[in-house]
């Protein structure tokens, strides 16, 4: 389970520093940043300019295109549900709409609790074996019907 | 039962309980004091029998599945009289009349040994290649015929050859592994199962043109192939495969992999090499092409993880050999993938020609629902759907243009009959809208155009001519678009509507082209 730390400008600057000599560093410190933080919060965005001497403009841009990066850190368990075309063909729209009823939220909610994170996600690669989710960083799921769907939002919520 | 037993470690076996059934076999093989040997493989395409486990006996692998956790206590005991028992793996009739080129070795060895790698001829490509030099090696790229498999089909070794003739400064070989495409998992399977054939296929790829450095761009909804591909690297470089004078030749070539970020526009070309660069993955206008001015302004091949895969066996078998499969100008093989809702998912490596009714009913087994097939979307999100009518088109380039449609990057995605292509249609609005970089006109707003016109269509708010007007955008988003989101938008859209005109409460006849 992740576990992230407060923000802190001067270990966030530490992280800049150990990515910012590399080609194209923007993209490798913004996921370390999200590693140890569970977010970029706009604080870092000056840090990451003034390293690699680009504007905060430049960088800005940069964090809000991806939608992997968030504004604040997430719920303790991040559930992402696939609702790409090969998922949809396979009953996942069913399921997500289930998924957002028993936890009480909608895609790219958190439940009151902190516990989980719905979103949506648009395909893991797990398409012969749709429906498919991810829980947190690694934890693969296919196949998914009520049954194992209920299992999973049960381990989501522990 | 022997003391040997393969079981896979990519996604699509864990995400259907590989881990457990593997815990489980440790476990009751401790319990019954078994010295059990387990190697953790890739996947050999055939999900529907994952966890598939395959033991080593001298006939060959024996295969079980799908196997559950539950099952390990009885398949310990009754071994090959076990009613999940396969029999010999590659007697499986849905394997054999495969034609495994790119794929031969996933599903096979140890994806983390780089010793497994050279003792499955491995490496045999690379050594090819530094025998021959750097020119020859362009020209057998060129005489496979090889396409690239990233979707858009353009010659490869053309793609190098301009490269090479560049004059000599750092170049860079980039690889395109932002599978994005919904019904495709096979650069997936690849980087998991078959890590270093990838990265044989991108220091071959260096050394013919000149580059000394390559970066593989993962999306960063596939962990498992990051982990898979660092893994790798560290071997390769261990091994003396990466880094200065590779296999103590005069050649320097090194790697690395970078992370994705959500985002599916970064798929195309050029996005990605902003992406790379550390900015909004926004796409380039083209020309200057990305093998003049590419990766930081350097010149750049960027190719699909399967076009790369594919180069090793090309070399080392020959171009000729490759070219021999295949039909028209689709040489050499497919690794077709069958996924939605359908009974056998999987990959199905063959050469191109087959038809797409074979592909969905025969190997893939119709619907895992049981009700009819109805309409397969073939190419991802930005391909066409096709009805049951046109499923004879063969499985080439060129035929799937002819029909208004598109191979892609192979994926197959098949719905039953309770789909509704109005819905489906306005989702390929709607994922253009969500994913548009943002850059041009008719992608951004033209997308957002189209989810609206859809609606409108299907409450009935002036019918008839909205279907014009949408049949128009439509075309503006084609011809206007400066990359295939927008400008392939409308293939799913046109398809669904020429195909389905009754889902939009529309009457069944091809509709007319707004003047």
């Amino acid at each position: 389970m992740p576990h992230y730390e407060p923000w802190n400008a001067e270990r966030a600057s530490q992280i800049i520093a150990q990515h910012r000599h590399q080609e194209g560093a923007t993209l490798p410190i913004l996921h370390a940043l999200q590693e140890t933080f569970g977010c970029v919060p706009e604080a870092a965005v000056p840090l990451i300019a003034e390293a690699l001497n680009l504007s905060r403009a430049e960088i800005h841009g940069t964090v809000t295109f991806y939608h992997d990066f968030r504004e604040e850190p997430p719920g303790r368990r991040v559930l992402k549900l696939c609702r790409a075309e090969s998922c949809q063909a396979a009953g996942g729209d069913a399921l997500a709409a289930r998924a957002e009823e028993k936890l009480g939220v909608e895609m790219g909610g958190t439940t009151a609790d902190r516990r989980v994170t719905l979103e949506a996600v648009y395909c893991l690669g797990l398409c012969h074996s749709s429906p498919a989710a991810l829980l947190d960083h690694d934890k693969v799921y296919g196949m998914l019907d009520e049954r194992k769907l209920d299992a999973l939002l049960k381990e989501a919520q522990a | 039962m022997s003391e040997r037993m393969y079981i896979s470690r990519d996604s699509g076996a864990l995400c259907v309980g590989a881990e457990d059934v593997t815990n489980a076999f440790r476990k009751a093989a401790e319990k019954r004091n078994l010295g059990l040997e387990i190697v953790r493989t890739g996947s050999r395409g055939l999900y529907w029998l994952e966890p598939l486990v395959e033991v080593e006996t001298p006939r060959g692998r024996v295969g079980y599945g799908p196997v559950g956790a539950g099952d390990v206590e009885s398949l310990l005991d009754q071994g090959e009289k076990h009613p999940l028992c396969l029999g010999l793996v590659e007697e499986i009739p849905w394997l054999k009349k495969q034609t495994r080129l790119t794929f031969a070795r996933c599903g096979i060895v140890d994806p983390r040994s780089l010793d497994d790698y050279k003792r499955h001829k491995g490496y045999a490509g690379l050594t090819k290649a530094l025998q021959v030099g750097p020119e020859a090696t362009v020209e057998e790229v060129i005489n496979s015929g090889l396409r690239g498999r990233g979707g858009a089909g353009f010659p490869t070794g053309i793609k190098w050859r301009t490269v090479a003739q560049t004059p000599p400064q750092q170049k860079y070989i980039v690889c395109n592994a932002d599978e994005g495409d919904s019904g495709t998992f096979a650069d997936r399977m690849i980087m998991e199962g078959d890590p270093f054939v990838l990265i044989e296929g991108m220091t071959i790829a260096g050394i013919a043109v000149g580059a000394t450095y390559g970066y593989i761009y993962i999306r960063s909804e596939y962990p498992h192939s990051i982990e898979a591909m660092e893994i790798a690297i560290s071997k390769a470089r261990e091994g003396g495969m990466l880094g200065r004078g590779i296999a103590g030749s005069k050649y320097d070539f090194d790697m690395e992999v970078r992370a994705g970020a959500g985002a599916y526009v970064c798929g195309e070309e050029t996005s990605l090499l902003e992406s790379l660069e550390g900015k909004r993955g926004e796409v380039r206008a083209k020309p200057p092409l990305p093998a003049h001015i590419g990766l930081f302004a350097k010149p750049t091949v960027i190719n699909n993880v399967l076009s790369l895969a594919t180069v090793p066996i090309i070399m080392s078998d020959g171009g000729a050999y490759y070219r021999d499969f295949g039909m028209g100008k689709s040489r050499g093989t497919m690794p077709i993938q069958l996924a939605g809702n359908i009974k056998h998912g999987g990959l199905y490596e063959t050469a191109f020609g087959i038809t797409l009714g074979e592909l969905v009913d025969d190997i893939g087994g119709g619907t895992r629902s049981g009700r009819p097939v109805r309409a397969v979307q073939v190419g991802g999100p930005l391909g066409a759907y096709f009805p049951r009518e046109l499923f004879d088109t063969p499985f080439d380039y060129e035929a799937f243009t002819a029909r208004d449609g598109l191979i892609g990057h192979g994926g197959i995605v098949v719905f039953d009959d309770t789909v509704d292509m109005a819905k489906q249609a306005r989702f390929a609005m709607e994922f253009c809208a969500i994913e548009s970089c943002g850059k041009c006109t008719p992608c951004r707003i033209g997308s957002a155009r189209g989810v609206e016109l859809v609606d409108k269509i299907v409450n009935g708010e002036n019918r008839a001519e909205n279907l014009i007007v949408l049949e128009d955008l439509c075309n503006t988003m084609k011809f206007g678009s400066l990359c295939a989101l927008g400008g392939f938008t409308p293939y799913p859209v046109m398809s669904a509507l020429n195909h389905f005109p009754e889902d939009f409460g529309a009457e069944r006849k091809r509709l007319v082209a707004a003047e």
